[in-house]
């Protein structure tokens, strides 16, 4: 059973703080889908509300043909997987994943047999009878996840679940619970505020921020063609060179920088969104040369990061950071010029402060 | 290797535990003297003041009393502690502060103000019967100890396995008894346990409530006392102490004594 996730302009407010703002958001069939952003942005409160665990002030949520705004928790049928791993510390692990149907009253041979499915799906047949606290990090998890599966529930949410987890492991369960989601086809909702784990695992992840979703899209696109400043930011455009378009020069357009340098931009690699924009890019979209047309810099520091040398570049628009050749480095107080490379390059209209 | 230890520390030390063990030495000293009245050291040995107490029916009845209030005064205080000390845990952050106070109220008052205010309220004022009133009384009197123990346990469990349960299908009344019960039922035993303890030996409220016909066992002590000064006080105190170390021997071996201490 596959069914799509929908929020419609939903709102949230915790007293008078506003933390949800007329989000909406749906999450196709079978589609996993990461919240993603810093800690107060409303990742969390959405998975909440669609949980049942928090009311909304406005809007709805739709699980399939269902209406789940006011549905008591209990009834919704949903597979959370926490943080905390939020095991039941008294059951053992059999017990913990027997949980769910016992409580859709299964009969216990049913019961016992598909826990003891699930259970050796995440590799765990051998420590049925054991109880959490006598389970590592990693394993806890697992039962976590088969607790939450072993309900075939429409949809799966999961709460920051790899955050108490050390790095390797991480890496490994994200595999995991991805193959998992993937092979039962549920809809699933990842909140996460690890950059790396929400893109390698979902099909479309969204940003949040201040209660809203910047932008939503696959990781790819997020990735190298952000839709604005923040998520830029967020996925690494460390430079962000205010622009002006002054005139049009054949087929490009003419900006202008800080400090009256100007910058030809070939409207075949380009699309000028205002006239006073932002020219984003991370810093291997710079590159430094000796001469020709580009942003004049005086370099400084230079780093060495094994797959290019990155410096740190005096411009008039202020410090920027650019890559330049293994074979031909610069030297410090030089004076060159940064030249964008189009396809790492992105332009951002200009947001009102 | 030896660690060096102050001898002026060391003799604070063995004062320290001179007084707290002194007067239980004296006490067990004076219950087995064969004396008519109360010495220590005791003159001759004997258990007879012991079998006195069993022969006093006044002390068998209210032996009975006592042990029956403070398991019925505990566990009516229960059933409004753990809801109290659950809600108190689950929206620690949403309920303002001073809640949490008000119920370590009855600690804060001096017993003897608290045990004269129930006397006026609940035997004088509403005219219940004294059984009823000593109940009511000693369920307000222990009820600190069951909101702050079973407390101390529901601020150390995680909620999001009430909500894991709750979002597997379990209502939230139900996730209550076979999710979070279970899970607290250590600080609900040591709750238990304090609360049967301080009940048990409760003089100041008690004093005011029991009347003609029923009173309790450290009452009835008192009363023994103000006619008799033989033995026989000193060997019921030495069968509370008995109990209460039994009690707690079971905590230790069962439990462990470390909620004492969290």
């Amino acid at each position: 059973m596959t069914v799509s996730l929908s929020l419609e302009n939903v709102s949230a407010h915790y007293g008078s703080t506003k933390v949800l703002d007329d989000l909406s958001l749906h999450v196709a069939e079978g589609e996993l889908v990461s919240l993603l952003g810093s800690s107060g942005c409303g990742k969390t409160t959405t998975l909440r509300l669609v949980a049942g665990f928090l009311e909304p002030s406005g809007g709805k949520i739709r699980l399939g043909d269902r209406d789940l705004t006011r549905l008591p928790a209990h009834a919704r049928n949903i597979g959370l997987v926490f943080q905390t791993y939020a095991l039941f510390p008294h059951l053992t692990v059999r017990e913990n994943v027997a949980f769910g149907l016992k409580q859709r009253g299964v009969s216990r041979a049913e019961q016992r047999r598909r826990a003891g499915d699930i259970i050796d799906r995440v590799g765990l047949g051998h420590l049925a009878e054991r109880h959490p606290a006598n389970l590592s990090g990693g394993q806890r998890q697992r039962v976590a996840l088969a607790r939450a599966l072993v309900i075939e529930p429409p949809l799966l949410m999961f709460d920051e679940p790899l955050s108490n987890l050390d790095a390797k492991l991480r890496v490994d369960m994200r595999v995991e619970i991805r193959r998992l989601q993937q092979a039962n086809g549920t809809t699933a909702l990842y909140v996460t505020h690890d950059q790396e784990e929400a893109f390698s695992i979902s099909d479309r992840v969204a940003i949040m921020n201040a209660g809203q979703i910047m932008q939503l899209d696959t990781p790819e696109v997020l990735y190298s063609r952000p839709a604005n400043a923040f998520v830029a930011d967020f996925v690494g455009f460390e430079n962000m060179i205010p622009m002006r378009a002054i005139s049009e020069a054949g087929d490009a357009v003419r900006a202008e920088m800080v400090g009256g340098a100007t910058l030809d931009l070939p409207k075949s690699q380009f699309t000028v969104p205002a006239q006073d924009f932002i020219l984003a890019t991370r810093p291997e979209g710079l590159e430094v040369t000796a001469g020709g047309a580009g942003i004049p810099a005086t370099l400084g520091l230079r780093t060495y990061l094994g797959r290019a040398y990155q410096y740190h570049c005096e411009t008039a628009a202020g410090t920027v950071k650019a890559n330049g050749p293994l074979t031909q480095p610069f030297a410090a107080d030089s004076a060159a010029v940064l030249v964008p490379r189009a396809e790492q390059c992105c332009l951002l209209p200009q947001e009102s402060a | 290797m030896k660690q060096r230890t102050h001898p002026l520390l060391i003799a604070f030390a063995v004062l320290v535990f001179f007084f707290l063990l002194g007067p239980l030495v004296i006490i067990i000293g004076a219950s087995l003297s064969d004396t008519s009245y109360l010495t220590f050291p005791p003159q001759g040995l004997s258990l007879r003041w012991y079998e006195n107490v069993f022969e006093i029916s006044a002390f068998k009845r209210t032996m009975v009393i006592s042990f029956l209030l403070a398991v019925g005064g505990t566990a009516l205080s229960m059933l409004i502690g753990i809801p109290a000390a659950y809600a108190l845990a689950r929206y620690r952050v949403e309920l303002p502060r001073f809640l949490g106070n008000i119920y370590v109220l009855p600690i804060l008052i001096p017993e003897i103000v608290l045990g004269f205010s129930l006397m006026k309220s609940l035997a004088t004022g509403l005219g219940l019967p004294i059984i009823a009133a000593l109940l009511i009384g000693h369920a307000l009197l222990v009820l600190p100890y069951c909101v702050r123990v079973v407390g101390a346990s529901l601020n150390s469990f995680d909620f999001s396995i009430e909500e894991a349960a709750v979002s597997l299908g379990c209502p939230r009344w139900k996730a209550f008894f076979i999710v979070v019960l279970p899970n607290v039922r250590a600080g609900i035993i040591a709750g238990f346990i304090l609360a049967f303890i301080t009940s048990l030996n409760d003089v100041s409220v008690s004093i005011f409530l029991t009347g003609p016909g029923v009173s309790t066992l450290p009452i009835q002590l008192l009363a023994h006392m103000e006619q008799f000064f033989d033995p026989t006080i000193a060997s019921v105190s030495v069968l509370l102490m008995g109990v209460t170390v039994a009690v707690m021997a079971i905590v230790e071996r069962t439990l462990g004594l470390t909620f004492l201490t969290k």
